[in-house]
């Protein structure tokens, strides 16, 4: 089955190091297309530098990527982000629908402003993550959750094929976490596909359907089931991780029961 | 004392002051053009400095335009013996401030020393470089005549026509690229990494927003002078920040308040010539400043302050009227206990109140109407029996969330209850609603607003 479907994101070799410092080291993964994809590993692990040496923001030393074989500036349209929550000062002085329509400045094009059209798209976005009513709500006075669905929704509103997300689970409210998850099976229904950063072991498994364990290097990527094992996640986490027992006795769980 | 001095300062007789303020006057007109055109620049452009975080920068920017200054005019003195062409000096003040951010950038790039630190290195070496080339000018046979020294402290009274039309026409280009690149630089400002990911050229909208701070910089040499043109970029910004948060409309009022401080400084130091115009214009922006801080209608201080005041009074009326109920809950005779009669001291166990809150709720509570007295006891009003119920209500409401929710709940408690709709999603408040409901059965709560207005009616009635 998986021989059928295309690579959306291909990362071949790709090096990057942060001053002296290696944080990828020949780095290999195909992301098909279709599918739910989390990357996981622990804090250092270099997860959010993969999207950002994917997506072109910070420099690589070595290495290839390319989204569906082309370089990203042919198919920038395609391809939507999601960035983490801090890493944006919330008190810009701007409502939620002005942050979504910021999704829409690439289709707007230069000199032209955003118009009725851009809000109305950007209303529905906003819609389609819970927050309609607060369309109109200064950033800053939004909740940690909704700010991330804020971030959701620009990325909605692009109507791209790719979702390339940096932790938008972490630390965010119940209502939140459902809009998300809601929001991912759409798109998996719709054909698209997503690569998510994800914190939690425990909940990888409800939300993706396959994983890429990263730790400077690939050590595992694949179906959930196959590689979500504790021999990789030994690997990944150096067999330090509290919550590896945990995770595993529950992996355990599941076999026993499967 | 102070009335001599004032006389001192004030040389001009009425009919003159009324010249000044009419614009009467050629070269007071001109000076006003200028200098009221750059203090609103300076509003405008230093709304994307303030929101990129750049504010520094711009102090950077403005002495490192020192050098050029002295360099232009020596360029100059070679060729014509005059060195005096404000296009040209300014130009060369623009040219060198550019070097200056390259070198920070090249130092920030190479030495792994933080931006502060290479802003002030910087800062330091042009300004030093700068003042060692005037000194060498001034001892120039024409030199002293000059005046480069007017770009460090300002002297907008020496402004000629010819200045201000070059002001004017150079602020016009810079509000066009503003407008032009407006939404491109919001979303710089907000976000460089998604603007890079979408493939926004960032370093060539980084570099547009520095053109935009040194053009604002270099035309404000000459009003108000390179030590002082930095408070016009950063404080208008900061001051319109207490008073809105729409980006448009904070570009709006920064450029108001910087044309109002501009107008105003010029038309103080006409009035009284020994003021100097620069330092004035700053003055009044700072004034501006802190009447926005105190003021300002989105997060002024004197707002917070009462905002908090109301917040802490509807929070003891709130703890009183739900110690009312709990006492009528327990101790209430009558078929309908909210009509029960209860004192002071029935109260004063349910909470812990600091000495003289409980009687000042109550007093309080007597004012709004939510309770009524007769012969030393109390007895809640129609009005009263209604918000009790309501505040108890929201308060089993929030208590069950921060049961129900305790991963997420502590960040997202908003007390003031009323807002407990606005705060929480409708999703949230169905289950917590349902979770009340049931405890209600055992316990006989009020549960839905729907039965507070049946209950309310007969305790009017």
């Amino acid at each position: 089955m998986s021989s059928d479907q295309q690579v959306s994101l291909s990362v071949k070799d790709l090096n990057v190091a942060y001053r002296q410092q290696m944080i990828l080291w020949d780095v290999s993964v195909d992301f098909l297309e279709h599918s739910l994809f989390a990357i996981v590993g622990p804090n250092g692990a270099g997860k959010s530098t993969l999207l950002k040496a994917a997506l072109g923001l910070i420099p690589k030393i070595s290495g290839s990527v390319t989204f569906w074989g082309k370089p990203l500036s042919e198919v920038r349209q395609r391809v939507a982000y999601v960035p983490q929550r801090e890493s944006v000062d919330w008190d810009f002085p701007i409502d939620a629908c002005g942050v979504v329509a910021m999704g829409l400045f690439h289709q707007l094009g230069w000199f032209k402003p955003v118009g009725k059209k851009e809000r109305t798209k950007a209303e529905e976005a906003l819609d389609r993550v819970g927050l309609f009513d607060y369309r109109k709500r200064q950033i800053s006075e939004l909740s940690g959750g909704q700010q991330q669905r804020v971030f959701l929704a620009r990325a909605l509103v692009q109507n791209a094929d790719l979702y390339l997300m940096d932790e938008p689970f972490a630390s965010v409210d119940a209502a939140t976490e459902q809009a998300i998850v809601n929001v991912l099976h759409d798109m998996k229904s719709e054909g698209k596909s997503v690569v998510c950063i994800h914190h939690d072991l425990e909940t990888v498994r409800d939300f993706f359907d396959r994983i890429v364990l990263l730790n400077m290097k690939v050590v595992a990527a694949g179906e959930m089931d196959e590689v979500l094992t504790h021999d990789h996640l030994a690997k990944t986490y150096g067999g330090k991780h509290h919550l590896l027992d945990r995770v595993t006795r529950k992996i355990r769980g599941n076999e026993i029961v499967l | 004392m102070i009335t001599p001095l004032l006389g001192d300062l004030l040389l001009l007789e009425w009919s003159q002051l009324m010249r000044i303020v009419r614009l009467e006057d050629y070269n007071t007109r001109m000076v006003f053009l200028g200098t009221a055109t750059f203090s609103s620049l300076g509003g405008m452009v230093g709304t994307f400095l303030l929101l990129r975080k750049r504010s520094l920068m711009s102090d950077t920017i403005s002495h490192a335009t020192l050098p050029g200054v002295g360099i232009a005019f020596l360029f100059l003195y070679g060729f014509t013996e005059v060195g005096k062409s404000l296009p040209l000096l300014l130009l060369g003040a623009g040219i060198s401030s550019l070097l200056g951010v390259g070198l920070i950038q090249f130092v920030r790039r190479w030495s792994r020393l933080k931006d502060d630190v290479a802003m002030a290195i910087v800062l330091s070496f042009f300004f030093g470089v700068g003042i060692t080339l005037l000194t060498l000018i001034q001892q120039l046979p024409t030199g002293n005549a000059a005046g480069l020294e007017q770009f460090i402290y300002g002297k907008a009274s020496a402004m000629t026509a010819g200045d201000a039309t070059f002001i004017f026409i150079a602020a016009l280009l810079t509000t066009l690229v503003c407008g032009l690149f407006y939404k491109e630089l919001a979303l710089l400002c907000f976000d460089r990494d998604f603007a890079k990911a979408k493939g926004l050229p960032t370093e060539l909208l980084d570099f547009i927003l520095l053109l935009l701070i040194t053009v604002t910089t270099v035309i404000g040499l000459q009003a108000i002078g390179l030590l002082l043109v930095v408070a016009m970029l950063i404080i208008p910004a900061a001051a319109a920040r207490f008073w809105t948060h729409d980006l448009s409309k904070m570009m709006w009022v920064a450029m108001g308040i910087g044309l109002i401080s501009g107008m105003g400084g010029v038309f103080l130091s006409a009035a009284f010539p020994r003021l100097p115009a620069g330092a004035v214009i700053v003055l009044m922006a700072s004034l501006f400043f802190l009447i926005s801080m105190v003021f300002g209608t989105y997060r002024g201080l004197l707002l917070g302050w009462l905002k908090h005041h109301r917040l802490s009074q509807r929070i003891r009326l709130q703890h009183l009227l739900r110690a009312i109920y709990e006492w009528l809950e327990k101790h209430g005779q009558c078929g309908d206990i909210l009509d029960d009669e209860f004192g002071i001291h029935d109260i004063r166990p349910f909470r812990a109140w600091d000495s003289g809150i409980l009687e000042l709720s109550f007093r309080k509570a007597l004012k709004d109407g939510l309770i009524e007295t007769s012969k030393n006891k109390f007895r809640l009003t129609g009005n009263g029996a209604r918000e009790a119920l309501k505040t108890v209500r929201h308060h089993r409401l929030w208590e069950l969330f921060l049961i129900r929710y305790a991963d997420t709940a502590p960040g997202r408690v908003d007390r003031d209850a009323d807002a407990i709709e606005h705060v929480l999603e409708p999703e949230i408040i169905e289950d917590l609603e349902k979770a009340l409901e049931l405890e209600s059965q055992a316990k006989r709560i009020p549960t839905s607003p729907h039965f507070i207005e049946t209950i309310s009616r007969s305790a009017n009635g």
